[in-house]
């Protein structure tokens, strides 16, 4: 078995069968995880749990009793969730050195399941950023800046001077989870979408990234950004794998009271073969400015696919999408001013050794702990919130969103099964460019195509659809109906089947651990 | 809210007297519910040049009774060991998320039902913020926008002059009932300049209940706060001991000259007794009745009742006025209540609150229970509420009526002036008095068939109180108090008294 493969079809046989054992995944991928350690993927590796767990789940091989698919499966979780006995940092220095006393409920689930935690994944401070570059750990750096597919690009159009600033950004902020996902350390991660930020570092990094809808999956233990918004997002390499993923976390928790009551069923996705009945909306709106040419025709192209496929392609309208990046600001920042303010240095976290005033040593823990983009968040957020300008701002913008929302309810009553968009403006921009605008400018530019999908709480996905010019991914996005995550992923897996999206040729890690490579040429899709 | 008490003298040295001569404690009967006399009625406020009237508005905080918190699992418990009963929501450990407790929401409908309000079938939760040390989350959890219960009213009695037998009953409107967070608590240790906080208080259930400005007086303050007491109690809504903080009232005081809007208002906190309450308003409406008298003027501020000097003295608020960014709270759904009409046919009963349901248990209001006490023995209206003001004295009333067969007009003197005023003497409370029902039954049976006097009864009474397990028969019989009930006898024990006093009777005889 490869790193690369399947789960359900492949992998979880192989484990069964015996082929590979639980301890050997952990430690190819604890090996994997070393060996790539220049991407900076990884805050936290719980090496020594990782295999006591792989071990735990050996035994249950050997009784033939695993637990299911994904017994004995490495995977990672991006440093926003709680995970009992290993440090969560957030990546800020308010929470460096915070372990939890408790496990996120989807932390506990995949446990329950026998899954094996590596660690944890690199992000921007408190997910706040579209390029995991914000966090104090510094950067992550994207796999495919050291691919076979990119580096032969970058040579041919004699690009890098210097090595060190070729490598380019993850997209984020669940970054560490795509990047790991995509450099096979683990066949699954954990991310969080409240904007966009498992489907724009999926689509950088070339992997699938599933922000389900909202309400579907708990978000107990995960340290908010917008609990109006944030959804565990699902990072693998396969559509199948993101099902498998979905239906293992899936369902009521009583201890998120925004979880929906209804029992949820995991589904086995089908092999569609007939897209005649489905209708595809494309959204004018999305067709941003700052689209690159690339991307636009790679849209254009997906289209004419389904088209020639017998399915019916319309062009739609979501006429309030436009305003949904400065609405996102105003709620984004009032609930960020609001989740911080526990943040205090009393109960836990960094605490400043200002001793003057309780209110002082407030202020100094704060200005220590949190980096720039976090504290002008909350000071934004408090003015949105301040009496004067609550209605003028807060009230008008969640009257905003529901227009938005709205728009989508529209179109799909009009009969649209699934929407079509890119996920990106345009692939991966290298980090020396990337730093040149702030953080509040890249996100803005960055979640213009993903954070809709967050105001309307809908189901979508980014699905790796070819490599740009430049030889990195690009990725395009369905957006689906409430609840209707099987079509979406019959749909997107469908897709996935037409572009063949080229595996990744990890030259670096190939010199570093020419071992784990081997089965590569076997496994490759084209 | 954050608040630091400045330390302050009271500025007048009088406080209360220009009330009025407080009178001693009357007989029993007499005593008001709160346990201070009443002082008059059209009292004149102010110097009598243009009159004052005083306007009393009132928030109340009652701790919901329940097991556990309002949006988390731990205990709620009084005087447990500091921070052992804090669970990772109360501490506000990053991921966590409140779930409402049922029983909590439970207890305000009920409560927003005794009191007449409107039930919302929709509520909503809001985040108010302020950094403060025993607030973990640096926000509470209320409920600003839509509270669960609105536009109610409460009707209380008190009485005039002084007088027991004239009572007048008055209603205050209740603005609404919201659901909300308590806080932890801080002890400041200023000599080591350092704050200690205690968890365990934090997130447990409160009921805010806003009594609209109603009121003129410290006495219509306290009798409302009394009747509102008892219904929680009744209701077993909250336990509503105000020593042990389960009832915080913060009182809202202003004047004005008739016809003329009303005045700056102060709000009165750190009231923590029914009588201090009385007390504060009355001294914070004179208060500012001499201050504008004097041509000064009322700022909108907090003070602070200080219970030792009888005054209230100003708080300082460290931050100024606060801007509390109200948001609505996003990890949790509106609050849904059904009614029978609205209730879905398919929904589980455990997953619904249905305020019918709970309308059509409530039990008996304190005041529906003085009428029927009333109705059904016969006892004057005051007495129903000394009966129902101390904690199971109606109950003991009731049951030494059952078994006894002098009539409940009598026995209701035996257990008002007898049974209550020992225990009140003692300091005693219905439940811990030495004297049974059964007891007071048995003695009262006694006296009833003639058997004993008056007198002897309250000599058995005297020897009963010292609990020694005597039934009052063994009493009677051991101190020979029976009344003689053969004629011979009595005509042999008076023939002999006749007979030793022959002068007396010579005398008597001759006139």
């Amino acid at each position: 078995a490869a790193l690369k493969d399947g789960l359900r079809s492949q992998v979880s046989a192989a484990l069964k069968e015996g082929r590979v054992t639980p301890t050997e995944l952990c430690r190819r991928c604890l090996a994997l995880i070393k060996s790539t350690k220049f991407l900076n993927a990884y805050i936290t590796v719980a090496e020594e749990t990782a295999l006591k767990q792989a071990e735990e789940s050996e035994e249950r091989y050997k009784r033939g009793q695993p637990l299911g698919i994904l017994d004995g499966i490495p995977i990672s979780v991006k440093d926003n969730f709680n995970t009992a006995g290993i440090e969560t940092t957030c990546a800020s220095n308010m929470l460096k050195g915070y372990i939890s006393p408790y496990n996120a409920t989807v932390v506990q689930k995949l446990l329950d399941q026998g899954a094996v935690l590596l660690g944890k994944t690199n992000l921007d401070e408190f997910a706040m950023g579209s390029g995991s570059t914000d966090g104090v750990f510094g950067p992550v750096r994207n796999p495919w800046s050291y691919s076979k597919q990119y580096k032969e690009k970058s040579v041919l159009k004699s690009h890098s001077e210097d090595e060190e600033s070729d490598w380019v950004i993850t997209g984020g902020s669940s970054g560490g989870s795509a990047a790991a996902v995509s450099s096979f350390t683990c066949f699954a991660a954990l991310g969080s979408d409240t904007g966009g930020s498992t489907r724009n570092p999926a689509a950088h990094c070339g992997v699938v990234g599933l922000k389900p809808t909202y309400g579907l999956i708990s978000r107990h233990g995960l340290i908010p950004l917008v609990n109006s918004m944030d959804v565990p997002g699902i990072l693998t390499r396969c559509v199948d794998d993101a099902a498998v993923l979905l239906g293992s976390l899936a369902g009521h928790d009583p201890k998120d009271s925004t979880t929906v009551q209804d029992d949820f069923k995991p589904f086995e996705l089908p092999n569609l073969t007939d897209v005649s009945k489905l209708s595809i909306g494309i959204p004018k709106e999305y067709h941003a400015p700052g689209l690159s040419s690339e991307i636009l025709a790679l849209w254009s192209k997906a289209a004419d696919l389904f088209k020639n496929a017998g399915a019916k392609v319309v062009e739609v309208s979501l006429p309030h999408t436009r305003y949904s990046i400065v609405c996102y600001h105003v709620l984004c920042t009032a609930e960020v001013a609001s989740n911080m303010a526990r943040f205090d240095g009393l109960e836990y976290g960094h605490r400043s050794d200002m001793k003057d005033s309780t209110e002082s040593m407030y202020a100094a823990t704060r200005r220590e702990g949190f980096n720039d983009v976090v504290r002008g968040r909350i000071l934004s957020g408090n003015y949105f919130l301040l009496k004067q300008n609550y209605e003028k701002y807060f009230v008008k913008a969640q009257k905003v969103r529901r227009l938005i929302a709205n728009d989508f309810v529209k179109v799909f009553r009009s009969g649209v099964d699934i929407l079509l968009t890119p996920t990106t403006l345009s692939d991966a921009a290298p980090y020396t460019e990337f730093i040149q605008e702030d953080n509040r400018t890249r996100s803005a530019q960055d979640d213009i195509l993903t954070q809709a999908a967050n105001m309307a709480g809908l189901p979508a996905i980014n699905v790796p659809t070819a490599l740009s010019e430049r030889g990195l991914p690009v990725g395009l996005q369905f957006i689906g109906r409430s609840f209707q995550e099987k079509q979406l992923l019959s749909v997107a897996k469908w897709f996935e089947k037409q572009v063949q999206f080229p595996v990744i040729q990890l030259e670096e890690v190939k010199r570093h651990d020419k071992g784990v490579f081997q089965h590569q040429k076997s496994a490759s899709f084209s | 809210s954050p608040v630091t008490r400045e330390a302050g003298r009271c500025r007048r040295g009088r406080a209360g007297t220009v009330l009025g001569q407080r009178g001693e404690r009357g007989p029993v009967e007499m005593v008001l519910p709160w346990g201070i006399p009443p002082s008059g009625r059209s009292r004149v406020w102010g110097s009598g040049l243009a009159p004052w009237v005083p306007v009393v508005g009132l928030e109340i905080h009652a701790q919901i009774s329940s097991n556990s918190k309002l949006f988390s699992g731990s205990q709620v418990q009084f005087a447990a060991p500091p921070n052992s009963l804090v669970s990772f929501f109360d501490a506000s450990l990053p991921g966590t998320l409140p779930v409402l407790n049922r029983r909590c929401v439970e207890a305000a409908v009920m409560t927003g039902l005794a009191l007449n309000c409107s039930i919302n079938k929709k509520s909503l939760f809001d985040r108010k913020h302020y950094f403060y040390a025993d607030l973990p989350a640096g926000y509470q959890i209320t409920q600003q926008r839509v509270p669960i219960a609105v536009n109610g009213s409460l009707s209380y009695s008190l009485c005039i002059d002084n007088k027991m037998s004239q009572m007048v009953t008055k209603t205050v409107r209740i603005k609404q009932i919201q659901l909300e967070q308590d806080s932890g608590k801080s002890l400041h240790d200023d000599t080591r300049s350092q704050t200690l906080v205690d968890l365990n208080r934090a997130g447990v259930g409160l009921m805010e209940v806003v009594m609209e400005p109603d009121m003129c007086c410290g006495e219509e303050a306290a009798a409302a706060v009394r009747e509102l007491q008892l219904i929680l109690q009744t209701l077993g809504s909250s336990q509503a001991v105000m020593a042990e903080g389960q009832l915080r009232v913060d009182a809202n005081v202003s004047v004005h000259h008739p016809g003329e809007p009303y005045g700056v208002r102060t709000e009165v906190k750190n009231i923590n007794s029914i009588r201090f309450l009385a007390k504060a308003v009355d001294y914070e409406i004179q208060r500012q009745i001499e201050e504008l008298e004097n041509g000064g003027t009322i700022l909108n501020e907090t003070r602070a009742f200080d219970s030792k000097l009888g005054c209230t003295v100003p708080m300082r608020d460290k931050e100024g006025k606060q801007d509390y960014r109200f948001m609505p709270e996003p990890n949790l759904p509106p609050l849904i209540l059904y009614d029978a009409k609205s209730l879905p046919a398919n929904m589980n009963h455990q997953q619904v609150i249905n305020i019918d349901w709970i309308h059509e248990r409530l039990p008996d209001l304190p005041s529906v229970k003085r009428e029927k006490l009333v109705e059904q023995y016969g006892i004057l209206p005051e007495h129903s509420f000394t009966l129902l003001n101390e904690d199971g004295l109606a109950e003991f009333f009731e049951s030494v009526v059952k078994h006894t067969q002098m009539k409940p007009k009598k026995v209701i003197g035996w257990v008002l002036n007898d049974l209550l005023s020992y225990l009140k003497q003692h300091s005693l409370t219905v439940k811990e008095s030495p004297v049974s029902s059964f007891l007071l039954a048995d003695l009262l049976n006694l006296l009833e068939k003639k058997e004993i006097s008056s007198t002897a009864a309250k000599q058995v009474l005297a020897e009963l109180w010292k609990g020694e397990g005597k039934t009052p028969l063994e009493i009677v019989k051991e101190q020979k108090l029976e009344l003689l009930q053969d004629q011979k006898e009595l005509e042999q024990i008076c023939q002999a008294v006749i007979d030793g006093q022959e002068n007396e009777v010579i005398m008597v005889v001759w006139g």
